[in-house]
C-alpha cells in the first residue's frame, strides 16, 4: 500500500482525560505533508497544535489518547503500529524538537552523548563513533568549537546553542520529517532569526519536510509553503501561506493578522486585539467555536458548526465566507 | 581535590562543636566514675586521688583541651572498667558493625531503587499501592520488632538462618553472609521504605520533565528512558537521605546488635553505658558523630558525580 503524501492525517481525534472531564484536544484534524515541504501550524495556546504533533509521534501525555482517525507515514499507518515499531520510527524517520531548549536536554549527560544517542539506539553505533558524529553535526548546525562543546553539559550552553544542539540531535539519522514545536518561542529575537535560518537551510539542503508549529505569524510567513490555522482543536483555515495571509477566509485568521503590529501599516490604524477569551475546552459553545469572539458572526454561526470547505483559494470553516462574503473590514 | 580540602576545613568548626557536645554530655550526666572504680572502698581521700589520676579535679576547659589533644593523637583514653585502650575496644568491634551497616545499606538500596522506580512508572497501579503499603509498614515497625519476628520465623521455626552471632567475613565468607542477612534486614528495612518513597516521588517528578519527552522522541525505549535518562536525575535527592542513613548506622546498630547478639560498636555502647564506662561511651559517640560528617562529605562528592551543574571549582 503506497500513500501519495509523506504524511497524512485523516480525521485524527485525540482526547485528554482530565479531572473535570474529557477534552477533545484534537478534533477531526486532517492534513498532509509532502516530501521537502514546510507546513506551518498556527494557533493560540490550547488550540491543539502541539497535541496534533504529539499525536503524530504518539508521545501524548499519560492522560492523552488517540480515539479516532489515522496517521499514515510513507507506507505505514502509525496509529496501528506497536510501541516497539513506533520506537523504530521516532528519531529515525521522524524527529521532533521542542519549545524550551533550556529544559529539553537532560542536565546530567554531556551534550555530545545526547546528540549522538539516536545513532546508538537505531544504528547500534558505538559511543565513540556516535560522539564523533555529534561533532560533525554540531559543526553543521553552527555550534563553534564542536570538539570541546560535545564534552560539555547542557547548562554550559546558551539557549540558542541548546536549540542548535536539539536540531543537531534531530538530524543525526537524516529523518524525512522534522516536527518543530515552537522552536524559537523561548529564544531572544536575534537568536530566533538564526534558528529559523538554520531550519530553512536544513530544509533546503537535506530536503527534510518540516512541520513548524508556532503562534508567530511572522515566522510562518517567512518559512512555510502552506499553513494550517487551528482553533479549539479544529482546523479553521488551511491553504498556501501567501493566499491565507493576503485574503484570510476565516475570521480567526483575519483577527490574528489584524492583531499584530506592522511597520508598514497606516500610522493611526489601531491594533485590534481579539475580543473575549480563548475557549473553555471543557465547555465549548455550540455551533462555530469562534463565534462568541467573532466580529462577523451571524445567527447561523451559534446554531450549527460549519464544515471545513473550499472558499476561493483555500479551505475555511466559516458560514460567512462560505456564503461568499469577503473579510476586509 | 581542592574542593575536598575546602570541605575538610569547613568540617573543623563542626568537629569542634561535636567534641564539645560529646565532652559536656558525659560530664553533665550524673554518676561519678570514681565511685565505679573504687567500688565499696570509697573514702574521700581515695575518691580525690582517683579524680586526680583521671584529671577530674582540673577545670572543665582544661579537661576538654587535654582530652581533645589526646583524641587528635589517637589516644582515646582507656576504658574505666577493662583498662583497655578505647581506640582498641572500638576498632575491635568496628568490622562487625561495618559489615552489618554495609549489608543493611545494600539491602535498602537494592530493594528500594527498583521498587521505587516501578512504583513511579506504574503509579496508581496495584504494584504501586502494594509497594506504598509495605513501605509505610516498614517505616512504622521498629527495627527490634522486625528483628525478633525474623529470628522467630526464619531462625527458630524454619531454621534457615543461624540465631544471632557474628562470623568475620575474613574467616568464612559464606557463614558470615548467612549470619549477617537477618540483622541487615532488621536494620535496613526502615531505610528501604524511606528510600523507596524518595525514589518514587523523585522519579515521578523527573518523568514529567521535558528531557524525558526528548528521549522518547529519539526513539529510546521506556526501559532506557527510565533507567538511563531518568534514574540518574532521580537519584540526586535519594543520595541525600542515604547519606543521613549511613551516618545513622551506628545508632541504629545499638538496638539491632543487641537483639542479634552482634558484637559491634552498638553493643559496645550499650555495655559501656550500663557500666558508666564514660571514656568508651565518649569514644563511640564521637565515632558516630564523625561518621555522620564523613557521610555528608561522601554525599557531596556523589552529588558532583550525579549532577554536573554542581560546581566544585
Amino acid at each position: 500500500m503506497a500513500f501519495s503524501h509523506l504524511l497524512e492525517l485523516e480525521n485524527v481525534e485525540t482526547h485528554l482525560r482530565l479531572r473535570d472531564g474529557t477534552i477533545k484536544a484534537v478534533d477531526g484534524v486532517s492534513l498532509t505533508v509532502d516530501a521537502g515541504e514546510t507546513l506551518g501550524i498556527v494557533g493560540e495556546s490550547g488550540s491543539g497544535k502541539s497535541m496534533t504533533a504529539l499525536s503524530i509521534m504518539r508521545l501524548l501525555p499519560r492522560s492523552g489518547r488517540i480515539v479516532g482517525g489515522k496517521v499514515c507515514f510513507k507506507d505505514r499507518v502509525l496509529t496501528d503500529l506497536s510501541e516497539d515499531e513506533m520506537e523504530e520510527i521516532r528519531g529515525t524517520e521522524i524527529a521532533m524538537i521542542f519549545q524550551d531548549p533550556m529544559t529539553s536536554l537532560n542536565p546530567v549527560f554531556r551534550t555530545g552523548w545526547q546528540v549522538g544517542e539516536p545513532l546508538r539506539i537505531h544504528r547500534h553505533m558505538r559511543s565513540r563513533a556516535s560522539i564523533a558524529a555529534a561533532v560533525d553535526l554540531f559543526e553543521k548546525v553552527g555550534i563553534p568549537e564542536p570538539r570541546r562543546r560535545v564534552k560539555q553539559f547542557p547548562h554550559m550552553f546558551s539557549g540558542g546553542m541548546r536549540q542548535r544542539a536539539m536540531i543537531a540531535m534531530g538530524l543525526t539519522t537524516s529523518p524525512s520529517l522534522l516536527i518543530a514545536d515552537e522552536p524559537t518561542t523561548a529564544l531572544d529575537v536575534t537568536i530566533q532569526a538564526q534558528i529559523l535560518d538554520l531550519l530553512r537551510t536544513l530544509n533546503r539542503d537535506y530536503g527534510t519536510a518540516t512541520i513548524l508549529i508556532t503562534h508567530n505569524l511572522g515566522v510562518v510567513a517567512g518559512m512555510c509553503d502552506r499553513v494550517i490555522v487551528m482553533y479549539a482543536g479544529r482546523i479553521v483555515e488551511q491553504g498556501r501561506t501567501d493566499d491565507v495571509f493576503a485574503h484570510p477566509e476565516h475570521p480567526y485568521t483575519w483577527s490574528l493578522l489584524h492583531s499584530i503590529p506592522r511597520l508598514d501599516a497606516d500610522e493611526h490604524r489601531p491594533l485590534r486585539p481579539i475580543e473575549g477569551v480563548p475557549p473553555d475546552m471543557l465547555n465549548l459553545p455550540p455551533g462555530c467555536k469562534f463565534q462568541p469572539r467573532c466580529p462577523f458572526a451571524v445567527a447561523r454561526c451559534a446554531a450549527q458548526e460549519p464544515e471545513l470547505l473550499q472558499v476561493r483559494e483555500q479551505l475555511a470553516r466559516c458560514w460567512v465566507t462560505q456564503a461568499g462574503t469577503r473579510l476586509d473590514g | 581535590m581542592s574542593y575536598i580540602l575546602r570541605r575538610l576545613v569547613l568540617m573543623l568548626p563542626v568537629a569542634f562543636l561535636v567534641t564539645v557536645g560529646v565532652f559536656m554530655l558525659i560530664h553533665l550526666s550524673p554518676g561519678d566514675p570514681a565511685l565505679i572504680i573504687l567500688g565499696e572502698d570509697r573514702n574521700p581521700e581515695a575518691i580525690a586521688q582517683v579524680h586526680q589520676e583521671l584529671g577530674l579535679d582540673k577545670p572543665l576547659y582544661a579537661q576538654y583541651l587535654i582530652w581533645v589533644g589526646h583524641i587528635i593523637h589517637g589516644d582515646w583514653g582507656r576504658s574505666i572498667t577493662t583498662h583497655e585502650p578505647v581506640w582498641n575496644a572500638i576498632t575491635d568491634r568496628l568490622p562487625a558493625t561495618l559489615e552489618l551497616g554495609i549489608a543493611a545499606l545494600l539491602w535498602s538500596l537494592v530493594v528500594a531503587i527498583p521498587l521505587g522506580t516501578i512504583a513511579a512508572v506504574r503509579r496508581g497501579s496495584a504494584a504501586d499501592r502494594i509497594a506504598t503499603g509495605v513501605s509505610v509498614a516498614g517505616v512504622s515497625v521498629p527495627n527490634f520488632f522486625i528483628g525478633i519476628v525474623l529470628i522467630y520465623v526464619l531462625s527458630v521455626s524454619a531454621r534457615i538462618f543461624p540465631f544471632g552471632g557474628y562470623v568475620p567475613i575474613t574467616q568464612d565468607p559464606w557463614e558470615s553472609l548467612r549470619h549477617v542477612i537477618l540483622p541487615a534486614i532488621a536494620l535496613g528495612t526502615a531505610g528501604t521504605a524511606i528510600n523507596m518513597r524518595f525514589t518514587r516521588s523523585s522519579m515521578i517528578e523527573v518523568l514529567n520533565h521535558d528531557y524525558i519527552r526528548t528521549a522518547r522522541a529519539k526513539g529510546a525505549s521506556w526501559r532506557r528512558v527510565v533507567f538511563v535518562h531518568a534514574l540518574k536525575n532521580a537519584l540526586i535527592p535519594v543520595v541525600t537521605i542515604v547519606g543521613l542513613q549511613i551516618g545513622g548506622i551506628i545508632e541504629g546498630a545499638v538496638v539491632t546488635e543487641t537483639v542479634f547478639t552482634w558484637p559491634g560498636v552498638g553493643r559496645l555502647a550499650v555495655e559501656s553505658i550500663f557500666n558508666r564506662d564514660y571514656t568508651v561511651v565518649q569514644g563511640v559517640v564521637l565515632l558516630a558523630a564523625f561518621s555522620y560528617m564523613l557521610a555528608n562529605l561522601a554525599v557531596d562528592l556523589v552529588y558532583g558525580w550525579l549532577d554536573p551543574r554542581i560546581s566544585y571549582a
